[in-house]
């Protein structure tokens, strides 16, 4: 120990020592050599992948959420058409009753309308039968009760309907 | 020494002799503790972060985190940051840099280590080399030797008279300063910090067999003391890998930009 203070007391701490600087390059050197070539390109490569990554998801969502508005889009305007088909539909649904009832009203108004006249018409013709035949009896009865009463034989067929006529006639005539 | 011859055996206070440690195995200058500590430290990172580095993975693992956290450090916060446009190609360098005096620097307090590299100031003198050739490099290779030295010598945009004075201050400062400062800060740093530890260490194991039971009691106090420098240091070796990286960067940033 005391050979060693001695011998090298004189030497600052601040004078180089040749072995240590040659030393200190081989070894800077060497390190930097070795990560420049194993370490650096890695990490760097992980970075790179990792921004891509991150820039991918991001374009990914992008293009989802493009796609989702298009989709959005297609979806409001097939909406929007079928609204117009349905009321549509329905207008024509609304004309298509309203002419079938207007039909239908149609129908029965004729169908009335010839129940109707049919049945006039056979009221009228029962009428016709029913004077016809009541001139007919009426005229008997009358004569009948008028021989009857005057006494006088009617019996003459065509004097008989002569005064059956005339008296009718005055009927209608008077009333 | 010449206490010891007076009084017997008395405190010998650590001095720079303590530095001058002897060779480990052999007698020869490249086996000694700091040479065999920088080849230590050398295979130990690039162990390490070709370990962690080697997979590359979108998603690290924990090692690889851990390397790459450190590795983002000097990239972003040092190269990036301070050198802008054109930093990628300075990341090797600064990343070794960086790296290279942390480890050293934390050997310093490592358990049986315990000696920091660059408190022998010819491996600062190394790494200020480095940087001063890289920067200077860059500027001549950047702007030509003639604009460059120009650029160094006249200040553009001062007045004439101011280059009496400016002129001899930035040479000075470019040639002479700059890696004058950059070795020595880390030297001094690293120095004086393995020599605080050894004056409370060292003095805590002499007051403990001194034959005083007074000194006895007091030397936990020394350790203790020696204890919490020695977290101190860790955080000076830490800053001071820091500081280097942080000039060498700011000096190629300097380098790279045209008006000085």
């Amino acid at each position: 120990m005391h050979s060693r203070f001695v011998a090298e007391a004189a030497q600052s701490p601040l004078v180089p020592k040749p072995a240590e600087l040659i030393v200190g390059v081989i070894a800077f050197g060497l390190l930097f050599l070795v990560l420049r070539k194993f370490v650096t390109p890695m990490f760097e490569k992980a970075f790179a992948a990792r921004t891509e990554a991150i820039q991918g998801g991001i374009e990914k969502a992008e293009r989802a959420q493009l796609e989702a508005a298009k989709a959005l889009e297609s979806y409001t305007a097939q909406l929007a058409d079928a609204r117009g088909e349905a009321s549509k539909i329905r207008e024509e649904a609304r004309a298509q009753g309203a002419a079938i009832i207007e039909d239908l009203r149609a129908q029965a108004q004729e169908e009335a309308a010839r129940i109707t006249s049919a049945a006039q018409s056979s009221i009228e013709a029962e009428r016709e039968k029913a004077v016809n035949s009541l001139r007919a009896e009426v005229g008997t009865l009358a004569v009948d009760l008028a021989s009857k009463i005057v006494g006088e034989a009617l019996e003459d067929q065509v004097r008989q309907s002569r005064i059956v006529d005339r008296f009718l006639e005055e009927l209608e005539k008077s009333k | 020494m010449f206490v010891s011859a007076v009084a017997g055996p008395g405190f010998v206070p650590p001095s720079t002799n303590d530095f001058n440690l002897p060779p480990v195995f052999g007698n020869s200058a490249y086996s000694t503790k700091p040479v065999l500590l920088v080849f230590l430290s050398i295979i130990l990172i690039s162990i390490f972060f070709i370990a962690a580095s080697r997979k590359a993975a979108i998603v690290p693992g924990k090692l690889q985190f851990v390397g790459e956290s450190i590795y983002a450090f000097v990239r972003k916060d040092l190269a990036e940051e301070i050198i802008g446009h054109g930093f990628l190609q300075f990341v090797p360098f600064l990343f070794t840099l960086f790296t290279f005096v942390l480890v050293n620097n934390v050997f310093g307090i490592i358990p049986f280590l315990q000696f920091p590299a660059m408190s022998h100031v010819s491996f600062p003198y190394v790494l200020a080399g480095f940087s001063y050739f890289i920067f200077h490099a860059i500027g001549i290779k950047k702007q030509g030797i003639g604009k460059y030295l120009k650029g160094i010598a006249f200040l553009p945009g001062v007045p004439k008279f101011a280059y009496i004075l400016l002129t001899p201050i930035e040479i000075a400062t470019y040639f002479l300063i700059r890696p004058v400062t950059l070795s020595l800060r880390l030297f001094a740093n690293m120095f004086a910090g393995h020599l605080l530890l050894l004056v409370f260490i060292g003095g805590g194991n002499y007051m403990l067999h001194d034959s005083h039971l007074f000194m006895k009691i007091l030397s936990p106090f020394s350790f203790g003391f020696g204890i919490a420098m020695t977290f101190f240091e860790f955080m000076v070796q830490c800053l001071q890998a820091y500081i280097i990286t942080l000039l060498s960067a700011l000096f190629i940033a300097g380098a790279l930009v045209d008006e000085h």
